[in-house]
């Protein structure tokens, strides 16, 4: 039935009406005209008519996972790798507040997802029906834009202004919750065509005036640095970046949601920044006279003490979202507007300044204090195994990660050579995240290779859904990261807590046998040189997940580090 | 409380459901609390005007009208300290009176150009408009009566002049 009423964009007005249609249909409908190609949920009772729709679309995929969380970061993770809207849905209730967590993920890091949950039927809202939430309440704080769907003729209207308010601006995550009796009753639907949202435009020129005091004072700085963001990944402008960063020579560092935001091969480009970034990128943020600071907001895990953050530095600050300037620093150069189109009239007028002296400071300082590790006798080091992954994959895989130790050791080694690489929770820091990310993005780029590198904390959060990988054949190697810790927990216990390990080891089951009882492969490594021949296996490995639990130096430290709310000066360096 | 550490934004918003706690939840995440709050239709039936007053330094409510302006509910949201404004607060004060202290208390009301628009045997409601401060003052004369009840409506907000609040 739902695939009778499908009419040709060029067919279509305004507006265009079809047969009636149940609000179910046409929620699926809208989804088509969006060009949906998979969701990840988990059906119930409340979002049953609208799973009855989705049974005759066939040419939408529905990837049914084992707990709603996994649906929310799989769209996530397919949003970040494709640069596409990202959808998840669930049932009310407590199918919706398993999303609470995975949508919140996409919020803190402005991600394109659209979230779909059922409600209970109209005439029950508040009086505390069966598995009745206040979906909308909850989500209120965590989501760009949220509404409740009140009747089946508003269902169009509302899903299509839900994507719209997803991808445009600074995107993030919105919500359409929709009672089951609307998903079932009846109605003529009304699809709009052009801007759902007329009252909503972000942006995106920035102003010429600032643009040209941007280009002056980036055109006589002496110590300048560009300090690159997210913002560039999701404004795609890497090329826009690597232009100017090409023409001034002006160094780049990037965050972490930043990573992959500039090839990081190319020779203007430093690496991350923050806490747990290069030595150089930090040393050279705090000398720097100039910033360029482009989609990125300022976060503590970057700056620290904020009074003490490049105290030198005067700053420009380009970002889509107005309230993001000035927030945390003040910026001397405002400048709202898109990353591409800004960065690209600021590349045509600014004249390259002289910095052959500031370059010769920061080769010092990065040949003096390149990233490191050490390799204990007998033991495999976390690094080595991030390190070898950069090197098997020369920097061109799809990666995730977890978050702990092991996320910043890969944020550390893995240099992507292009922008949609490094997928990994920033701004939630969300355990459980690399996983199902990995689900998504391979979801979204099917012929790239596409690796999850987790630590056995994190892994145990989401791991159910290793059944969703199988059943769908996903070919993914999920390389566990085993230090037998919450690594990261433990790392803080033993420099801040005196050592004193409260409720961090970890007793782990054995990753590579229940990988087996799952239907996946599964490889356990504990001895150094098995680590090469297990990761090759496993990126090789088609036709299904690969889990490669790898047992690793439990007291390795991540270094350097800058610890919470302090400085430069306070660096805690791997000598 | 300190004028200093008050300050008025003025928001035009969406007039549909859950627009009022979205805007009061972005406030209240925000750990500041609202001193007043006035709501009311526009002359575009599909707008309302908002006028918040806010427990905060002047200094940080451009960043509070910059994360409204972010709702996509919010059409406008001025910082209005700063400007040449009008500001306007209604308050109905019921004050205990007696035949021996109407005549002290219509005095008051009459320098505070305040109406009596209720009486009884043992009561009177005055009906005062201005300020915050005239309210305030008015309020503070009347206490040794014994202030009954009140209610007032909150600061009403407008910048002079022919330019947009
Ligand atoms: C959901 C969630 N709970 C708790 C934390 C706090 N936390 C941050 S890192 C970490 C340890 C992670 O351990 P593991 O996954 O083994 O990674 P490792 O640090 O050992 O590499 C914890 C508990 C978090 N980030 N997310
Ligand atoms: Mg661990």
């Amino acid at each position: 039935m739902a695939k009778q009423i499908v009419s040709a964009p060029a067919a279509r007005r305004r507006t265009s009406r079809a047969t009636k249609m149940t609000g179910a249909q046409v929620l699926v409908e809208t989804l088509r005209r969006e060009r949906v190609k998979v969701l990840f949920g988990h059906p119930g009772g409340a979002s049953l008519p609208i799973y009855d729709a989705l049974y005759d679309a066939t040419d939408i995929r529905h990837v049914l996972v084992r707990h709603e969380q996994v649906a929310a970061h799989a769209a996530v993770g397919y949003a970040r790798a494709s640069g596409r809207v990202g959808v998840c849905t669930a049932t009310s209730g407590p199918g919706a507040t398993n999303l609470v967590t995975g949508i919140t993920d996409a919020m803190m890091d402005s991600v394109p997802v659209v979230a779909i949950t059922g409600q209970v039927p109209r005439p029950v809202i508040g009086n505390d029906a069966f598995q009745e939430a206040d979906v909308t309440g909850v989500t209120m704080p965590i989501t760009k834009w949220n509404v409740l769907v009140m009747r089946a003729d508003d269902v169009a209207r509302r899903v299509q202004q839900a994507f719209y308010i997803a991808r445009t601006g600074r995107p993030g995550p919105v919500l359409v919750d929709i009672p089951r009796d609307v998903s079932q009753e009846s109605c003529d639907p009304e699809f709009v065509d052009g801007i759902p949202v007329p009252e909503y435009r972000p942006v995106l020129d920035g102003n010429p005036n600032q643009i040209a005091a941007a280009a002056e004072l980036l055109g006589s700085a002496q110590r300048p640095m560009i300090y690159a963001g997210g913002g560039i990944i999701s404004g795609n402008a890497s090329a826009e970046l690597t232009a100017l960063a090409e023409r001034t020579r002006i160094p780049v560092a990037l965050t972490l949601m930043g990573k992959g935001a500039m090839d990081e091969l190319h020779p203007c480009c430093l690496g991350m920044l923050g806490m747990h970034g290069s030595a150089y990128a930090n040393w050279a943020m705090n000398e720097a006279d100039v910033i360029l600071a482009v989609g990125v907001r300022f976060d503590d895990r970057v700056t620290g003490r904020l009074r003490d953050f490049a105290p030198r530095a005067r700053f420009i600050h380009i970002d889509i979202d107005p309230a993001e300037i000035g927030k945390n620093k003040p910026a001397h150069v405002p400048i709202v507007g898109d990353a591409a189109r800004v960065l690209a009239a600021l590349a045509a007028q600014v004249r390259p300044p002289q910095i052959d002296p500031w370059w010769a400071q920061i080769t010092e300082w990065r040949e003096r204090h390149p990233f490191r590790y050490r390799q204990r006798d007998g033991q495999i080091s976390a690094q080595f195994v991030c390190d070898l992954i950069n090197r098997l994959t020369g920097g061109t895989a799809i990666v995730t990660t977890d978050v702990g130790q092991h996320q910043m050791w890969m944020a550390q080694w893995y240099r992507p050579r292009a922008p949609r690489s490094f997928i990994s929770s920033g701004g939630l820091g969300t355990m459980g995240f690399g996983f199902p990310a990995a689900m998504g993005a391979k979801f979204a780029c099917p012929d790239r290779q596409v690796i999850a590198v987790v630590g056995d904390g994190g892994y145990q959060m989401t791991m159910q859904d290793l059944i969703t990988a199988v059943e769908h054949r996903l070919a993914l190697p999920i390389i566990v990261v085993n230090n037998g810790a919450l690594g990261m927990v433990r790392q803080w216990q033993t420099f801040f807590y005196r050592n004193r390990l409260s409720s961090s080891i970890l007793r782990n089951p054995d990753f590579a046998r229940i990988a087996e009882a799952f239907g996946a492969r599964g490889i356990r490594v504990d001895r150094p040189e098995q680590v090469e021949p297990a990761l090759r296996s496993a990126l090789a490995t088609e036709d299904g997940p690969c889990v490669v639990d790898v047992i690793v130096d439990p007291e390795e430290n991540c270094l350097p580090m800058i610890p919470s709310g302090q400085s430069v000066a306070e660096m805690i360096l791997d000598e | 409380m300190s004028e200093a550490h008050t300050a008025t934004i003025s928001v035009l918003v969406e007039n549909s459901p859950g627009v009022l706690v979205r805007v009061a939840g972005l406030i209240r995440r925000r750990g500041v609390n609202i001193h007043s709050l006035s709501v009311g239709p526009t002359e575009n039936a599909a707008v309302s005007r908002m006028t918040i007053v806010v427990d905060t330094p002047p200094e940080r409510t451009e960043q509070f009208a910059k994360q409204l302006r972010k709702l996509v509910e919010v059409r406008r949201a001025t910082a209005v300290d700063g400007q040449q404004t009008v500001d306007r607060e209604l308050a109905l004060v019921k004050v205990n009176a007696n035949p021996g202290t109407r005549m002290e208390i219509m005095e008051i009301a009459n320098v505070f150009r305040a109406n009596v628009v209720d009486l009884t045997d043992r009561t009177m409601t005055l009906e005062v408009t201005g300020k915050g401060e005239k309210v305030d003052a008015i309020v503070s004369l009347l206490a040794k009566h014994g202030i009954r009840e009140i209610a007032r409506t909150g600061q009403a907000t407008l910048v002079r002049g022919a330019q947009a609040t």
